[in-house]
Order: C-alpha cells, then sequence, then structure tokens
C-alpha cells in the first residue's frame, strides 16, 4: 500500500510538470506578440514592459524563460501589474472562501447524491424511483446563473431568511458564516446531486446483477445488509473517481460563476476579474493553482480507490 | 440411508413473465432427497434445472416470477413462507455453491469476512475472534493449505479452484442439512474438476448431507450422483439410480445426453456427436413431446404429452416421458454399437 502511495504521488508532480510546461508555452511561447506587451497588461507604459521583458528574460532561451518563470512562481514574484499586487497574496486571499464553498458543496451533493441514488435503486421502477429521476433530471437542468437569482430572490429579498451573499471568515464567525454559505452551496450541489443520483442507481442496478450479491443473498443476509454491504459498496468505487474529477474541478474553476453571483471573494472572482481585466498573470496562477488541487485530489481518490477495491492495490503489496 | 426424504418438491412450477409472455422455465418438478444422498439433476443450458434449484432457496422470488407447487423441508413449506423464515433458512439449512467462483465472492471483501458475515448473519452471539476461528476450521476441513493465513486473503488472490474450495466452505459454515451445488465444478478445470468432486462426495458422506447436484456434464454425474433427474424444457424427462440412467436410459433425451459423452476407453469419433438442433422456446414450446423437433425416433403418438410414468415392471422408481415401449426403446438407442440417438435425416440440409 505505500509503495502505491508513494508511486502515485511521483506520478502527481510528472503530471504537475507537463501542466506547467504547457502553461508556459500557451501564456508565452504560442501567441504571436510580445509576450511582455500582453503581461503588462491593457494600459501598460513602454517602460513597465520593457522592465517586464527584462525581468522575464524573454531574449534568452526558452528553457531559460520556463526556469525564470517557474521561480516566480515558487518565490510568489508572480505579479499583476496594475494595480501591483502579488498573485499569489490574492489566491491565498481568496482560498479560504472558495474552499469553503466546494467542500461545502462537495459534502451536500455527495450526501444527497448518494441518499437519492440509493433510495432509487433500492426502489428501481416505483414511484419513488420516479419521482427522484423527476428531481434529478431538474437538477441536471436548471442552469446555475438561472438558480441563483431565483434562490437569492425569494430566500434572500422576499422572506429574508438569508443574508445577501458575500463571505464571512469561519474562523471569525462561524454562524454567520454556514448563513452566507448555505444558498451557494446547494446552487452549486444541484447538478451534481441529479448527476450522482443518476449514475449511482444505473451502478447500483448493474452490481445488483453480480453473481457475489445473489451469494449474499444465499447466505441469509439481511436484504438492507445485502444493499449496504454489497451492492452500495461495489457501487461507490465508480462514485469515488468520478467525485475526485468533479471536486478538483470545482476548487479549480467550476465554482467561479457561483462566487461571483454570490458575491463570495474567493479565487473564482478573482479569476474572473481577471480575466475581465485581460491579465496574464494572475490568469496564470490560477490555472496553476487549479491543476494543482485537481491533481492533487485525483492522487488522494486513487489512494482512496485502492483502499476500497483491493484489485487496484498492484505490487502484491496487499496484506 | 434413511428413508425419510429431508427435501421434497412436488409439482414446481416457476413461470416469469416476460415481454413475449409467460415463460414457463420450471413445469411440475418433483422429486425427494434424503440424507447422504447426492441427487444430481442434468440438463442443457435452459432446461430449468439452475431456476429450480434457485427456486428452493427463495432466490427466484420477484414481482415477475409465479411460483406454485411445493418445497417441503423437513416438513416446513418453503415456497409461501415469508421473507424472514427463507432468510434463516437459507445457509443455514441449506447452503449453496454457485458456477464460478470468480465472481460469486465479493472482490472487495477478504474471504474470511466474507463466511464470518455467514456466521454472524445467523448467530449474532457468536463473535468476531470465535467466527474467524471457525473459519479457519473450515478453510482445513475443506483442504485449503496455510488457513489461519489464506482467510485473510481477498478472492483474486486465490486460484479458482481454492476459491472453489472456499465457496463449499462458506456453504458448510453453518452446518446446514441440505447442500445445492449448482454447476460447481463447470469454471474449473478437469483436474480440479475431480479434486473438488471429490471433496462433496467426502463432506456428503461425512456429515450426511442431502446434496443437490445441478450440471449438464454426465460425467461428473457418473462420478458422485446416487439418483439423477434429467431435466429438458423445465419437465423432468426421466429419472432413476445412477445405474439405471447410464445403463437402461429410456427417453432418447438421455441417450443423446449420454451419446455426446467423450470417452478415453472409445475409439475417437470423426466428430464430436451432438444433439441436432437446438432446445426449444420455453415461450412457444411444441405440442405434445417437447423433444419431438429433435427426436429422430418421433412418430404419430408424439403430439400427444407423455406423462413421466414407471414403463419398466422392474424398475418401478426410473420413470421416463417417452411413449416408445421399453422393448423399441432397447432396439433404437443403439447407436454403433453403444447407446447414443442417431442423427435425424433432415439434418444432412446445411
Amino acid at each position: 500500500m505505500l509503495r502505491f502511495i508513494i508511486r502515485r504521488l511521483a506520478g502527481m508532480v510528472i503530471v504537475l510538470f507537463v501542466v506547467s510546461v504547457l502553461v508556459f508555452l500557451i501564456f508565452n511561447v504560442i501567441p504571436n506578440s510580445p509576450p511582455a506587451q500582453r503581461l503588462a497588461g491593457k494600459n501598460a507604459t513602454p517602460t513597465l514592459v520593457k522592465s517586464i521583458e527584462e525581468e522575464w528574460g524573454f531574449d534568452e532561451s526558452l528553457p531559460k524563460q520556463y526556469v525564470t518563470m517557474m521561480k516566480k512562481v515558487f518565490n510568489g514574484d508572480l505579479i499583476q501589474y496594475s494595480p501591483r499586487v502579488p498573485v499569489r497574496e490574492r489566491i491565498e486571499e481568496g482560498i479560504p472562501a472558495t474552499l469553503s464553498l466546494s467542500i461545502g458543496a462537495g459534502i451536500i451533493w455527495l450526501f444527497f447524491g448518494l441518499l437519492l441514488g440509493y433510495m432509487a435503486a433500492v426502489r428501481a421502477g416505483g414511484w419513488l424511483d420516479r419521482a427522484l429521476t423527476g428531481v434529478a433530471v431538474a437538477g441536471i437542468s436548471i442552469p446555475v446563473f438561472l438558480l441563483a437569482p431565483v434562490l437569492i430572490y425569494f430566500l434572500t429579498y422576499k422572506l429574508e431568511i438569508f443574508p445577501n451573499g458575500g463571505y464571512v471568515g469561519l474562523t471569525e464567525e462561524p454562524w454567520e458564516w454556514l448563513q452566507h454559505m448555505i444558498l451557494a452551496w446547494f446552487t452549486l450541489a444541484v447538478l451534481s446531486i441529479g448527476f450522482y443520483s443518476r449514475v449511482l442507481r444505473s451502478n447500483m442496478l448493474d452490481v445488483m446483477n453480480e453473481d457475489y450479491v445473489r451469494t449474499a443473498r444465499a447466505k441469509g443476509l439481511s436484504e438492507r445488509k445485502v444493499m449496504t454491504r454489497h451492492v452500495l459498496r461495489n457501487s461507490l468505487i465508480p462514485i469515488i473517481t468520478l467525485f475526485g474529477l468533479d471536486f478538483g474541478a470545482t476548487i479549480a474553476g467550476t465554482a467561479i460563476i457561483t462566487e461571483v453571483l454570490f458575491n463570495i471573494e474567493g479565487v473564482g472572482s478573482y479569476a474572473a476579474e481577471s480575466i475581465n481585466k485581460l491579465e496574464l498573470p494572475p490568469i496564470m496562477g490560477i490555472t496553476l493553482y487549479g491543476a494543482f488541487f485537481v491533481v492533487l485530489i485525483n492522487a488522494l481518490v486513487d489512494i482512496a480507490y485502492a483502499y476500497l477495491d483491493p484489485r487496484v492495490r498492484l505490487g502484491g503489496t496487499a496484506r | 440411508m434413511s428413508a425419510h426424504p429431508i427435501l421434497s418438491v412436488r409439482d414446481l412450477r416457476v413461470g416469469f413473465a416476460t415481454e413475449g409472455g409467460l415463460l414457463q422455465a420450471v413445469d411440475g418438478v418433483s422429486f425427494d432427497v434424503r440424507p447422504g444422498e447426492v441427487v444430481a439433476i442434468v440438463g442443457e443450458s435452459g432446461s430449468g434445472k439452475s431456476v429450480t434449484a434457485q427456486t428452493m432457496i427463495g432466490l427466484t422470488r420477484s414481482k415477475n416470477s409465479r411460483i406454485e407447487g411445493s418445497v417441503k423441508l423437513e416438513g416446513e413449506e418453503l415456497v409461501d413462507a415469508d421473507d424472514a423464515t427463507m432468510r434463516r433458512l437459507r445457509g443455514e439449512k441449506i447452503g449453496m455453491v454457485f458456477q464460478d467462483p470468480m465472481t460469486s465472492f465479493n472482490p472487495v471483501y477478504r474471504l474470511g469476512a466474507q463466511i464470518v458475515e455467514a456466521i454472524r448473519a445467523h448467530q449474532g452471539d457468536v463473535g468476531k475472534g470465535e467466527a474467524r476461528q471457525r473459519v479457519v476450521e473450515l478453510f482445513e476441513s475443506v483442504g485449503i493449505p496455510n488457513a489461519e493465513r489464506r482467510i485473510d486473503s481477498y478472492p483474486h488472490e486465490f486460484s479458482g479452484g481454492m476459491r472453489q474450495r472456499a465457496m463449499i466452505a462458506m456453504a458448510l459454515a453453518l452446518e446446514p442439512e441440505v447442500l445445492i451445488a449448482d454447476e460447481p465444478t463447470t469454471a474449473l478445470d478437469v483436474t480440479i474438476q475431480a479434486q473438488i468432486l471429490r471433496l462433496l462426495e467426502e463432506l456428503n458422506r461425512q456429515r450426511g448431507l442431502a446434496t443437490i447436484l445441478i450440471t449438464h456434464d454426465l460425467g461428473v454425474v457418473a462420478e458422485v450422483a446416487d439418483r439423477v433427474l434429467v431435466m429438458y424444457a423445465g419437465r423432468v424427462v426421466e429419472e432413476g439410480t445412477l445405474d439405471e440412467i447410464f445403463y437402461d436410459p429410456q427417453h432418447p433425451y438421455t441417450w443423446g445426453l449420454m451419446g455426446s459423452l467423450t470417452r478415453l476407453d472409445r475409439p475417437r469419433p470423426h466428430r464430436l456427436p451432438q444433439i441436432a438442433g437446438s432446445p426449444p422456446s420455453l415461450l412457444d414450446l411444441p405440442r405434445g413431446c417437447p423433444f419431438r423437433p429433435r427426436c429422430p425416433h418421433e412418430f404419430s403418438k408424439c403430439s400427444e404429452h407423455p406423462p413421466l410414468e414407471a414403463r419398466l415392471a422392474e424398475a418401478p422408481g426410473h420413470r421416463d416421458r417417452c411413449w416408445l415401449t421399453p422393448e423399441r426403446k432397447r432396439e433404437k438407442r443403439q447407436v454403433e454399437g453403444q447407446i447414443g440417438l442417431e442423427a435425424p435425416p433432415e439434418v444432412s440440409r446445411g
């Protein structure tokens, strides 16, 4: 198991390296205009452009340019030029809000997705299954930019149950934090709840036909035990993979629209702002930040996967 | 062998509602099993043998299935027993061994844990340590070496034969009185088949288990069975003792099965013999004898459905469904000096 984890983490480093090379190529090499001009922003003075050109070493060879860029990224010297703020500082400021949003939404969608999917599968074909199918399809179909304003209009302006957007630190005022997050969580989670419940339902219906489920019944296990210990347990394996991909992607960017709609100043809002102002250094930084989380979470998921499915632990370490 | 059957099946009928209508998978099957006896149910795929076995422990129950008739275990009726009763009987009174040991264990749990699960489902007061100890003993009793260590293996770490031994250990975990083995050797290679059959036979003798062996392989039957039921299209077409079925088979379908055995002690045939045609669709059975379309000995009487009757005065327990007289049968079943079913004339068309 330890060997598996080490191998997986080494793989993660390689993937991150490749991603950073791609980012370098896409931002600094491929576009057909002086890179310093683009990094400087829309209304940059010639002196700024000149200094950026020197700072980033754009007259040097490509490998050297890459090393310079990565040094900046690691040392926190990646800077947005108007106003001059270190990108890392802004990302770090945004991370608590983005993680609050993503983790909360992730827990909610996983919980409700599995719950609804399980109920639908156990009663497959019945009225509950059909009703849940309808709910799931509705959840998948409603776009975030429609759902969020509707929720805000009714629950915030009309009924005044929830505060109007914004973010309050968890450590400062936990209760306020919760109230500010709930709507955003659900907005972000609704699509995935629908999707996960459908995926779990169909996984479970597949697993129910497996021979080992018949064996479990033949042992005299109760129907509930058969469903949870054998059917649900084995249906979770693909769900975990899916969750890893989706959760990583949520932290890395899917939350952008939700953050903007609920006025949550996280990394997503920062990305949206930078794109609007065409500021390249933050976009570069956020891309790498996103890649890091996607890759990290996938590595964690693979490790969880090996725990869930012993056949994955290659190299004869299962003991 | 005690005279009282522990399990008796009477006129069991199992149908499934399908889009094409009611599919009568099992149609009026009756038999008894006594302690220490091995009853083999033989037939092609789709003959209803597995459905019969699974119905006995209630695994075919569903919204779409229609189950009629009677299955009595020690006098207790199982066909209309409630789910809780069935659950208690499964494993505790009737153990089941399935065909494919690769897929019949849950791949994500250790083998020992899966057997402990079975024990604790019935005997909640058995502690984990004690249950574990029992599994070690079970593994030893079915001939798995290093039992102490092997119970912590996952199914994929076992070979096919070892997995089937573990499967048998699981079926025996609660010391049931009846063992149903549904094609226990089909997925195994021949040498392992022999080992598993020997194990089943041993257990049957030692523990006085009533064993129902489902198979399509007459070679397997010849090894271990006391009595044989031959099924075709959901019905028993012939039943008798092992000797009766092998030395004096009465039904042309049985002749066909015998004729398609390859034997090492005979010259190798040019082509492996087979029964021409394929089993009828259970949704669209021919009128009369269901074997009629494939039978070269068919005659006018065959459009009437033959009852399962003893047709030999000297063997009242040997019953079959064929209208031919025993004398005619003796003459017709001889194909090239041994028992077989000659190819029907119309087969040469292709």
